[in-house]
Protein backbone atom coordinates (compact mmCIF):
# COMPACT_ATOMS: atom_id res chain seq x y z
CA UNK A 1 0.00 0.00 0.00
CA UNK A 2 1.10 3.44 -0.79
CA UNK A 3 1.20 5.41 2.25
CA UNK A 4 3.54 7.73 1.72
CA UNK A 5 3.25 10.22 -1.09
CA UNK A 6 6.33 11.15 -3.32
CA UNK A 7 7.09 11.26 -6.66
CA UNK A 8 8.35 7.99 -6.51
CA UNK A 9 5.27 6.53 -5.14
CA UNK A 10 3.35 8.59 -7.71
CA UNK A 11 5.76 6.66 -10.78
CA UNK A 12 5.29 3.72 -8.92
CA UNK A 13 1.11 3.86 -8.88
CA UNK A 14 1.30 5.26 -12.11
CA UNK A 15 2.74 2.11 -13.81
CA UNK A 16 0.35 -0.75 -11.70
CA UNK A 17 -2.97 1.37 -11.98
CA UNK A 18 -3.24 3.49 -9.44
CA UNK A 19 -4.48 0.49 -7.38
CA UNK A 20 -2.31 0.48 -4.55
CA UNK A 21 -3.23 3.99 -2.82
CA UNK A 22 -4.32 3.72 0.54
CA UNK A 23 -7.22 5.54 2.17
CA UNK A 24 -6.18 9.01 3.11
CA UNK A 25 -7.48 8.62 6.57
CA UNK A 26 -9.51 5.57 8.26
CA UNK A 27 -13.36 5.32 9.02
CA UNK A 28 -13.46 3.47 12.45
CA UNK A 29 -15.83 2.72 15.06
CA UNK A 30 -16.26 5.14 17.18
CA UNK A 31 -15.37 4.53 20.74
CA UNK A 32 -17.59 5.15 23.83
CA UNK A 33 -14.47 7.17 25.72
CA UNK A 34 -12.00 9.37 24.41
CA UNK A 35 -9.14 10.98 26.12
CA UNK A 36 -10.53 14.27 24.52
CA UNK A 37 -13.13 14.61 21.65
CA UNK A 38 -12.90 17.63 19.54
CA UNK A 39 -16.15 19.11 17.64
CA UNK A 40 -15.70 20.25 14.11
CA UNK A 41 -13.80 18.76 10.93
CA UNK A 42 -12.56 21.80 9.46
CA UNK A 43 -9.12 23.05 9.38
CA UNK A 44 -8.93 24.29 13.20
CA UNK A 45 -10.48 20.96 14.83
CA UNK A 46 -8.60 18.92 12.38
CA UNK A 47 -5.14 20.98 13.09
CA UNK A 48 -6.14 20.28 16.52
CA UNK A 49 -6.17 16.67 17.01
CA UNK A 50 -3.30 16.43 14.85
CA UNK A 51 -1.07 19.06 17.16
CA UNK A 52 -2.87 16.82 20.39
CA UNK A 53 -1.18 13.42 18.78
CA UNK A 54 2.16 15.30 17.80
CA UNK A 55 2.97 17.79 20.42
CA UNK A 56 1.42 15.93 23.44
CA UNK A 57 1.60 12.66 22.64
CA UNK A 58 -2.31 12.33 23.33
CA UNK A 59 -3.68 9.94 20.37
CA UNK A 60 -6.96 8.92 22.05
CA UNK A 61 -9.02 11.72 20.37
CA UNK A 62 -11.96 11.98 18.04
CA UNK A 63 -12.89 14.81 15.88
CA UNK A 64 -16.98 14.89 15.22
CA UNK A 65 -18.30 16.49 12.32
CA UNK A 66 -21.57 17.43 11.40
CA UNK A 67 -20.95 17.54 7.91
CA UNK A 68 -18.09 16.31 5.98
CA UNK A 69 -14.20 17.51 6.32
CA UNK A 70 -13.31 20.91 5.62
CA UNK A 71 -16.55 21.59 4.42
CA UNK A 72 -18.24 24.67 6.19
CA UNK A 73 -15.58 27.49 6.10
CA UNK A 74 -12.71 26.23 5.65
CA UNK A 75 -13.79 25.00 1.98
CA UNK A 76 -15.16 28.12 1.62
CA UNK A 77 -12.82 31.22 2.22
CA UNK A 78 -10.68 32.89 0.04
CA UNK A 79 -7.25 31.36 1.11
CA UNK A 80 -5.54 34.29 1.87
CA UNK A 81 -2.71 33.85 4.92
CA UNK A 82 -0.96 36.63 6.51
CA UNK A 83 0.15 38.55 10.08
CA UNK A 84 -0.13 42.26 9.56
CA UNK A 85 -1.73 42.99 12.51
CA UNK A 86 -1.64 45.99 14.51
CA UNK A 87 -1.10 44.65 18.18
CA UNK A 88 1.66 42.55 19.34
CA UNK A 89 -0.75 40.06 20.62
CA UNK A 90 -2.26 39.39 17.25
CA UNK A 91 1.32 39.00 15.81
CA UNK A 92 2.32 36.16 17.82
CA UNK A 93 -0.76 34.59 16.83
CA UNK A 94 -1.34 35.02 13.41
CA UNK A 95 2.41 34.71 12.54
CA UNK A 96 2.76 31.84 14.39
CA UNK A 97 0.12 30.48 11.99
CA UNK A 98 1.81 31.60 9.00
CA UNK A 99 4.99 30.17 10.13
CA UNK A 100 3.96 26.69 10.19
CA UNK A 101 2.22 26.64 7.34
CA UNK A 102 5.61 27.44 5.64
CA UNK A 103 6.51 23.88 6.72
CA UNK A 104 3.55 22.58 6.99
CA UNK A 105 3.31 20.50 3.51
CA UNK A 106 6.57 18.19 4.08
CA UNK A 107 5.39 17.64 7.74
CA UNK A 108 2.23 16.91 6.35
CA UNK A 109 3.47 14.85 4.01
CA UNK A 110 0.47 16.78 1.72
CA UNK A 111 1.06 19.44 -0.76
CA UNK A 112 -0.84 22.40 0.56
CA UNK A 113 0.31 24.72 -2.48
CA UNK A 114 1.62 27.34 0.01
CA UNK A 115 2.52 29.55 -2.73
CA UNK A 116 4.04 33.41 -0.47
CA UNK A 117 3.79 35.72 -3.42
CA UNK A 118 2.56 38.21 -0.52
CA UNK A 119 -0.03 40.33 0.75
CA UNK A 120 -0.51 43.32 -0.63
CA UNK A 121 -3.08 46.11 1.13
CA UNK A 122 -3.88 48.97 -0.84
CA UNK A 123 -3.82 52.84 0.07
CA UNK A 124 -6.42 54.88 -1.71
CA UNK A 125 -6.56 58.38 0.12
CA UNK A 126 -4.15 60.33 1.90
CA UNK A 127 -5.51 59.36 5.42
CA UNK A 128 -4.85 55.57 3.81
CA UNK A 129 -1.34 56.40 3.43
CA UNK A 130 -0.73 57.67 7.30
CA UNK A 131 -2.96 54.65 8.68
CA UNK A 132 -0.73 52.53 6.41
CA UNK A 133 2.72 54.20 7.23
CA UNK A 134 1.46 53.33 10.70
CA UNK A 135 0.54 49.82 10.67
CA UNK A 136 4.18 49.41 8.64
CA UNK A 137 5.42 50.67 12.00
CA UNK A 138 3.49 48.70 13.98
CA UNK A 139 4.74 45.51 11.99
CA UNK A 140 7.76 46.00 11.74
CA UNK A 141 8.07 46.38 15.44
CA UNK A 142 6.20 43.04 16.12
CA UNK A 143 8.75 41.28 13.89
CA UNK A 144 6.73 41.01 10.92
CA UNK A 145 8.10 41.56 7.71
CA UNK A 146 6.40 44.76 6.38
CA UNK A 147 7.95 47.64 3.52
CA UNK A 148 5.84 50.61 2.48
CA UNK A 149 5.55 50.73 -1.26
CA UNK A 150 4.89 53.75 -3.04
CA UNK A 151 2.51 54.39 -6.47
CA UNK A 152 5.14 53.35 -8.74
CA UNK A 153 6.62 50.28 -6.37
CA UNK A 154 2.62 48.76 -6.48
CA UNK A 155 2.02 49.39 -10.38
CA UNK A 156 5.73 47.44 -10.99
CA UNK A 157 4.12 44.37 -8.82
CA UNK A 158 0.19 44.71 -10.13
CA UNK A 159 1.04 46.02 -13.85
CA UNK A 160 -2.52 45.84 -14.68
CA UNK A 161 -3.88 47.81 -11.59
CA UNK A 162 -5.73 50.84 -13.62
CA UNK A 163 -3.62 53.73 -13.26
CA UNK A 164 -4.71 56.05 -15.62
CA UNK A 165 -5.80 59.83 -14.81
CA UNK A 166 -9.51 58.60 -15.03
CA UNK A 167 -8.91 55.65 -12.48
CA UNK A 168 -11.56 56.05 -9.97
CA UNK A 169 -9.68 54.25 -7.54
CA UNK A 170 -6.19 55.90 -7.41
CA UNK A 171 -3.46 54.17 -5.69
CA UNK A 172 -1.09 56.41 -3.04
CA UNK A 173 0.80 52.95 -1.99
CA UNK A 174 0.22 50.08 0.07
CA UNK A 175 1.36 47.60 2.86
CA UNK A 176 3.51 44.59 1.39
CA UNK A 177 4.17 42.03 3.44
CA UNK A 178 6.44 39.87 1.40
CA UNK A 179 5.58 36.15 3.08
CA UNK A 180 2.04 36.98 2.59
CA UNK A 181 0.81 33.24 0.96
CA UNK A 182 -2.50 31.48 -0.48
CA UNK A 183 -2.72 28.00 -0.24
CA UNK A 184 -5.06 25.14 -1.36
CA UNK A 185 -7.68 25.02 1.13
CA UNK A 186 -8.93 21.87 1.08
CA UNK A 187 -5.71 20.39 1.22
CA UNK A 188 -5.32 21.73 4.49
CA UNK A 189 -8.30 20.05 6.14
CA UNK A 190 -7.33 16.69 4.52
CA UNK A 191 -3.38 17.19 5.26
CA UNK A 192 -4.32 17.52 9.03
CA UNK A 193 -6.81 14.89 8.59
CA UNK A 194 -4.73 12.22 7.11
CA UNK A 195 -1.94 13.14 9.24
CA UNK A 196 -4.30 12.74 12.65
CA UNK A 197 -5.58 9.57 11.02
CA UNK A 198 -1.99 8.14 10.99
CA UNK A 199 -1.20 9.14 14.46
CA UNK A 200 -4.68 6.98 15.45
CA UNK A 201 -7.09 9.74 15.71
CA UNK A 202 -10.50 8.78 14.80
CA UNK A 203 -12.15 11.33 12.54
CA UNK A 204 -16.10 10.55 12.96
CA UNK A 205 -17.99 12.63 9.53
CA UNK A 206 -21.90 12.75 9.54
CA UNK A 207 -21.64 12.49 13.86
CA UNK A 208 -23.51 16.68 14.98
CA UNK A 209 -24.02 16.89 18.45
CA UNK A 210 -27.20 16.79 19.79
CA UNK A 211 -26.87 17.63 23.11
CA UNK A 212 -23.55 17.94 26.22
CA UNK A 213 -23.57 15.20 28.09
CA UNK A 214 -23.37 17.53 31.69
CA UNK A 215 -22.55 16.26 34.97
CA UNK A 216 -21.66 17.53 38.29
CA UNK A 217 -21.73 21.37 36.27
CA UNK A 218 -18.67 19.52 34.51
CA UNK A 219 -19.41 18.43 30.27
CA UNK A 220 -18.47 15.05 30.33
CA UNK A 221 -19.50 14.60 26.66
CA UNK A 222 -21.43 14.52 23.88
CA UNK A 223 -24.95 12.85 22.87
CA UNK A 224 -24.07 11.88 18.51
CA UNK A 225 -26.45 9.88 16.35
CA UNK A 226 -23.91 7.21 17.04
CA UNK A 227 -24.42 7.27 20.74
CA UNK A 228 -22.81 8.67 23.30
CA UNK A 229 -19.02 10.43 23.19
CA UNK A 230 -17.83 10.60 26.79
CA UNK A 231 -14.10 12.35 26.86
CA UNK A 232 -12.19 14.12 30.00
CA UNK A 233 -11.83 16.85 27.94
CA UNK A 234 -14.16 18.71 25.21
CA UNK A 235 -12.92 21.04 22.54
CA UNK A 236 -15.16 23.85 19.72
CA UNK A 237 -14.04 24.67 16.87
CA UNK A 238 -16.90 25.34 15.33
CA UNK A 239 -16.94 28.65 13.55
CA UNK A 240 -20.13 29.78 12.51
CA UNK A 241 -22.24 26.64 14.11
CA UNK A 242 -20.58 28.45 17.84
CA UNK A 243 -23.40 30.61 19.23
CA UNK A 244 -25.86 27.38 18.46
CA UNK A 245 -23.59 25.24 20.13
CA UNK A 246 -23.02 27.75 23.21
CA UNK A 247 -26.95 28.00 23.57
CA UNK A 248 -26.84 23.91 23.72
CA UNK A 249 -24.44 24.14 26.23
CA UNK A 250 -25.74 26.70 28.14
CA UNK A 251 -24.34 29.86 27.74
CA UNK A 252 -23.87 32.87 25.05
CA UNK A 253 -21.19 34.14 23.17
CA UNK A 254 -19.84 37.76 21.73
CA UNK A 255 -20.69 36.73 18.42
CA UNK A 256 -22.80 37.48 15.46
CA UNK A 257 -23.01 35.22 12.74
CA UNK A 258 -22.81 36.75 9.35
CA UNK A 259 -22.49 36.29 5.85
CA UNK A 260 -19.04 36.55 3.56
CA UNK A 261 -19.37 35.96 0.05
CA UNK A 262 -16.20 34.84 -2.73
CA UNK A 263 -16.55 33.60 -6.24
CA UNK A 264 -14.26 32.74 -9.00
CA UNK A 265 -13.97 33.40 -12.20
CA UNK A 266 -12.37 30.97 -15.45
CA UNK A 267 -8.57 29.91 -15.20
CA UNK A 268 -6.80 32.28 -17.68
CA UNK A 269 -2.73 32.91 -17.79
CA UNK A 270 -0.95 34.59 -15.16
CA UNK A 271 -2.12 38.25 -14.56
CA UNK A 272 -1.73 38.98 -10.96
CA UNK A 273 1.32 37.54 -8.65
CA UNK A 274 0.05 38.88 -5.12
CA UNK A 275 -2.99 38.89 -2.59
CA UNK A 276 -4.29 42.53 -3.04
CA UNK A 277 -7.13 44.25 -0.70
CA UNK A 278 -8.45 47.02 -1.02
CA UNK A 279 -10.45 47.51 2.39
CA UNK A 280 -12.53 50.62 1.18
CA UNK A 281 -13.84 48.67 -1.53
CA UNK A 282 -14.30 45.49 0.10
CA UNK A 283 -12.20 43.97 -2.38
CA UNK A 284 -9.91 41.01 -1.82
CA UNK A 285 -8.59 39.40 -5.25
CA UNK A 286 -5.59 36.53 -5.90
CA UNK A 287 -4.74 34.54 -8.70
CA UNK A 288 -5.02 30.45 -8.01
CA UNK A 289 -2.05 28.54 -9.30
CA UNK A 290 -4.66 27.00 -11.71
CA UNK A 291 -5.04 30.74 -13.17
CA UNK A 292 -8.65 31.08 -11.05
CA UNK A 293 -9.16 34.96 -10.52
CA UNK A 294 -10.21 34.30 -6.36
CA UNK A 295 -12.53 37.64 -5.33
CA UNK A 296 -13.73 37.62 -1.66
CA UNK A 297 -16.19 40.33 -0.51
CA UNK A 298 -16.50 42.38 2.39
CA UNK A 299 -19.06 41.31 5.41
CA UNK A 300 -22.11 41.63 4.92
CA UNK A 301 -23.36 43.34 8.17
CA UNK A 302 -26.98 41.28 8.37
CA UNK A 303 -27.12 38.46 10.90
CA UNK A 304 -27.67 35.18 8.20
CA UNK A 305 -26.30 31.25 8.57
CA UNK A 306 -28.04 31.23 5.04
CA UNK A 307 -24.50 30.51 3.26
CA UNK A 308 -25.05 32.37 0.48
CA UNK A 309 -24.16 35.63 -0.84
CA UNK A 310 -26.42 38.84 -1.00
CA UNK A 311 -26.56 40.94 -4.36
CA UNK A 312 -25.90 44.36 -3.23
CA UNK A 313 -22.59 43.54 -1.15
CA UNK A 314 -21.11 41.16 -4.20
CA UNK A 315 -22.21 44.45 -6.77
CA UNK A 316 -20.38 46.72 -5.08
CA UNK A 317 -17.06 44.21 -4.77
CA UNK A 318 -17.41 43.42 -8.03
CA UNK A 319 -18.16 47.17 -9.18
CA UNK A 320 -14.65 47.93 -7.32
CA UNK A 321 -12.96 45.39 -9.04
CA UNK A 322 -13.37 46.35 -12.39
CA UNK A 323 -12.95 50.03 -12.04
CA UNK A 324 -8.90 48.87 -10.34
CA UNK A 325 -9.02 45.97 -12.95
CA UNK A 326 -10.74 46.83 -16.46
CA UNK A 327 -9.23 44.33 -17.84
CA UNK A 328 -11.23 41.60 -15.31
CA UNK A 329 -14.56 43.05 -17.51
CA UNK A 330 -13.97 40.18 -20.12
CA UNK A 331 -13.60 37.71 -17.02
CA UNK A 332 -16.51 35.10 -16.89
CA UNK A 333 -17.17 34.10 -13.20
CA UNK A 334 -17.95 30.41 -12.49
CA UNK A 335 -18.87 29.88 -8.83
CA UNK A 336 -20.19 32.03 -5.98
CA UNK A 337 -20.78 31.11 -2.87
CA UNK A 338 -21.05 32.38 0.84
CA UNK A 339 -20.10 30.80 4.49
CA UNK A 340 -21.19 31.67 7.48
CA UNK A 341 -18.62 33.55 9.58
CA UNK A 342 -18.10 34.55 13.53
CA UNK A 343 -17.50 38.15 14.27
CA UNK A 344 -16.86 38.95 17.72
CA UNK A 345 -16.89 42.55 18.77
CA UNK A 346 -13.19 43.28 18.79
CA UNK A 347 -12.73 41.05 15.35
CA UNK A 348 -10.11 38.81 17.33
CA UNK A 349 -11.20 35.24 17.83
CA UNK A 350 -12.14 33.24 21.43
CA UNK A 351 -9.59 30.52 22.92
CA UNK A 352 -9.55 29.52 25.81
CA UNK A 353 -11.99 27.79 28.40
CA UNK A 354 -15.81 28.16 28.29
CA UNK A 355 -18.31 29.01 30.87
CA UNK A 356 -18.76 25.13 31.07
CA UNK A 357 -15.92 23.49 32.98
CA UNK A 358 -14.04 21.26 30.80
CA UNK A 359 -15.44 22.00 27.71
CA UNK A 360 -13.02 24.77 25.41
CA UNK A 361 -12.82 27.31 22.71
CA UNK A 362 -11.89 28.16 19.14
CA UNK A 363 -14.07 30.16 17.75
CA UNK A 364 -14.60 34.01 16.77
CA UNK A 365 -12.14 34.35 13.96
CA UNK A 366 -14.44 36.04 11.57
CA UNK A 367 -13.37 36.38 8.11
CA UNK A 368 -9.99 35.41 9.35
CA UNK A 369 -9.61 32.18 10.45
CA UNK A 370 -7.81 30.41 7.39
CA UNK A 371 -4.78 31.81 7.95
CA UNK A 372 -4.56 30.71 11.57
CA UNK A 373 -5.62 27.39 11.12
CA UNK A 374 -2.19 25.78 12.45
CA UNK A 375 -2.16 28.66 15.50
CA UNK A 376 -5.74 27.65 16.34
CA UNK A 377 -4.95 24.07 16.29
CA UNK A 378 -1.98 24.14 18.28
CA UNK A 379 -3.24 26.54 20.83
CA UNK A 380 -6.53 24.79 21.40
CA UNK A 381 -4.22 21.89 21.49
CA UNK A 382 -2.43 23.27 24.24
CA UNK A 383 -5.01 23.78 26.49
CA UNK A 384 -7.04 20.74 26.00
CA UNK A 385 -3.79 19.03 27.09
CA UNK A 386 -3.18 21.34 29.85
CA UNK A 387 -6.62 22.74 30.99
CA UNK A 388 -4.59 26.33 30.88
CA UNK A 389 -3.80 28.83 27.96
CA UNK A 390 -0.32 29.03 26.08
CA UNK A 391 0.77 32.44 26.83
CA UNK A 392 0.30 33.04 22.89
CA UNK A 393 -3.46 32.18 23.56
CA UNK A 394 -3.79 34.04 26.87
CA UNK A 395 -4.69 37.33 25.74
CA UNK A 396 -7.56 36.19 23.48
CA UNK A 397 -9.78 34.71 26.52
CA UNK A 398 -13.28 35.15 26.79
CA UNK A 399 -12.53 36.97 30.07
CA UNK A 400 -11.12 39.87 27.85
CA UNK A 401 -14.86 41.07 27.27
CA UNK A 402 -15.97 41.59 31.01
CA UNK A 403 -12.38 43.18 32.45
CA UNK A 404 -12.37 45.60 29.10
CA UNK A 405 -9.18 44.17 27.48
CA UNK A 406 -10.36 44.28 23.71
CA UNK A 407 -8.00 43.53 20.97
CA UNK A 408 -9.45 45.72 18.66
CA UNK A 409 -8.11 44.62 15.31
CA UNK A 410 -11.25 45.87 13.38
CA UNK A 411 -9.85 49.29 14.40
CA UNK A 412 -6.48 49.06 14.54
CA UNK A 413 -5.32 46.95 11.44
CA UNK A 414 -8.29 48.05 9.63
CA UNK A 415 -8.83 44.68 8.08
CA UNK A 416 -11.97 43.86 6.59
CA UNK A 417 -12.68 40.92 9.14
CA UNK B 1 -32.71 42.89 -4.41
CA UNK B 2 -35.10 41.93 -1.42
CA UNK B 3 -37.44 44.22 -0.29
CA UNK B 4 -37.91 45.25 3.20
CA UNK B 5 -41.05 46.18 4.90
CA UNK B 6 -40.92 49.89 6.64
CA UNK B 7 -43.86 50.20 8.73
CA UNK B 8 -43.76 53.94 7.75
CA UNK B 9 -43.16 54.04 3.72
CA UNK B 10 -43.77 50.06 3.29
CA UNK B 11 -41.65 48.06 0.93
CA UNK B 12 -37.97 49.50 0.01
CA UNK B 13 -35.28 48.11 -1.22
CA UNK B 14 -32.82 46.21 1.32
CA UNK B 15 -30.05 48.75 0.97
CA UNK B 16 -31.92 51.24 2.31
CA UNK B 17 -32.10 49.25 6.19
CA UNK B 18 -29.52 49.18 8.58
CA UNK B 19 -29.58 46.27 11.13
CA UNK B 20 -29.54 47.48 14.75
CA UNK B 21 -29.57 44.69 16.83
CA UNK B 22 -31.53 41.49 18.42
CA UNK B 23 -34.55 42.73 20.08
CA UNK B 24 -35.81 42.15 23.72
CA UNK B 25 -32.74 42.78 25.42
CA UNK B 26 -33.06 44.71 28.78
CA UNK B 27 -30.58 47.02 30.29
CA UNK B 28 -29.36 45.64 33.88
CA UNK B 29 -29.52 47.52 37.04
CA UNK B 30 -26.44 49.50 37.59
CA UNK B 31 -25.63 48.05 40.92
CA UNK B 32 -24.90 44.45 38.35
CA UNK B 33 -21.74 42.98 38.05
CA UNK B 34 -19.00 43.74 35.37
CA UNK B 35 -20.08 40.03 33.74
CA UNK B 36 -23.40 41.00 33.61
CA UNK B 37 -22.67 44.06 32.27
CA UNK B 38 -20.66 42.54 29.77
CA UNK B 39 -23.02 39.85 28.76
CA UNK B 40 -25.74 42.56 28.34
CA UNK B 41 -23.21 44.41 25.98
CA UNK B 42 -22.03 41.61 23.86
CA UNK B 43 -23.60 38.84 24.12
CA UNK B 44 -25.74 37.63 21.20
CA UNK B 45 -28.35 34.58 20.87
CA UNK B 46 -27.20 34.96 17.33
CA UNK B 47 -30.50 32.74 16.46
CA UNK B 48 -30.65 30.18 13.44
CA UNK B 49 -33.83 30.63 11.91
CA UNK B 50 -36.63 32.60 13.17
CA UNK B 51 -35.29 35.84 14.61
CA UNK B 52 -36.67 39.02 16.10
CA UNK B 53 -34.29 42.51 15.14
CA UNK B 54 -34.58 45.57 15.53
CA UNK B 55 -33.72 47.32 12.34
CA UNK B 56 -33.80 51.23 11.06
CA UNK B 57 -34.98 52.54 7.85
CA UNK B 58 -32.49 55.13 6.86
CA UNK B 59 -34.45 57.88 4.51
CA UNK B 60 -37.35 58.09 7.05
CA UNK B 61 -35.22 56.95 10.34
CA UNK B 62 -38.35 54.99 11.22
CA UNK B 63 -37.07 52.89 13.76
CA UNK B 64 -38.92 49.10 14.18
CA UNK B 65 -38.71 45.49 15.24
CA UNK B 66 -39.06 43.09 12.26
CA UNK B 67 -39.18 39.12 12.15
CA UNK B 68 -36.64 37.27 10.21
CA UNK B 69 -35.60 34.31 9.53
CA UNK B 70 -31.41 34.01 9.79
CA UNK B 71 -31.52 30.85 7.52
CA UNK B 72 -34.06 31.65 4.58
CA UNK B 73 -33.65 35.31 5.23
CA UNK B 74 -37.74 35.68 4.75
CA UNK B 75 -39.04 38.38 6.24
CA UNK B 76 -42.14 38.83 8.76
CA UNK B 77 -44.15 40.24 10.70
CA UNK B 78 -43.22 44.30 11.31
CA UNK B 79 -43.69 45.85 15.15
CA UNK B 80 -43.27 49.75 15.14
Amino acid sequence: MARHYSALALVREGLTGHKGWARAWEAPEPRRRYDVLVIGGGGHGLATAYYLARNHGITNVAVIERGWLGGGNTGRNTTAIRSNYFYPESAALYDLGLRLYEGLSRELNYNLMVSQRGNLQLAHSLHDVDMGARLVNAMQINGIDARWLGPDEVHTLVPILNRGPAARYRVHGGIFQPRGATARHDAVAWGYARAASRLGVHILQGCAVQEFLIEGGRCVGVRTPLGEIRADRVGMAVAGASPALAAMAGFRLPISSYTLQACVSEPVKPVLNTTLISPPLGTYVSQSGKGEIVIGGALDRVPSYAQRGNLPVLSQVLSGLLEMFPDFRQLRLMRQWGGTVDVTPDSSPILGPSPLPGLFLNCGWGTGGFKAIPAGGTLLAHLLAHGSHHPISRPFDLDRFTTGRLIDEGAAAGIAH
Amino acid sequence: MQSFPCPFCGPRPETEFRHDGEAGKLRPALSCTDSEWSLYLRARTAARGPSREIWTHLPCMETFVLQRDTLSHRVGEVAP
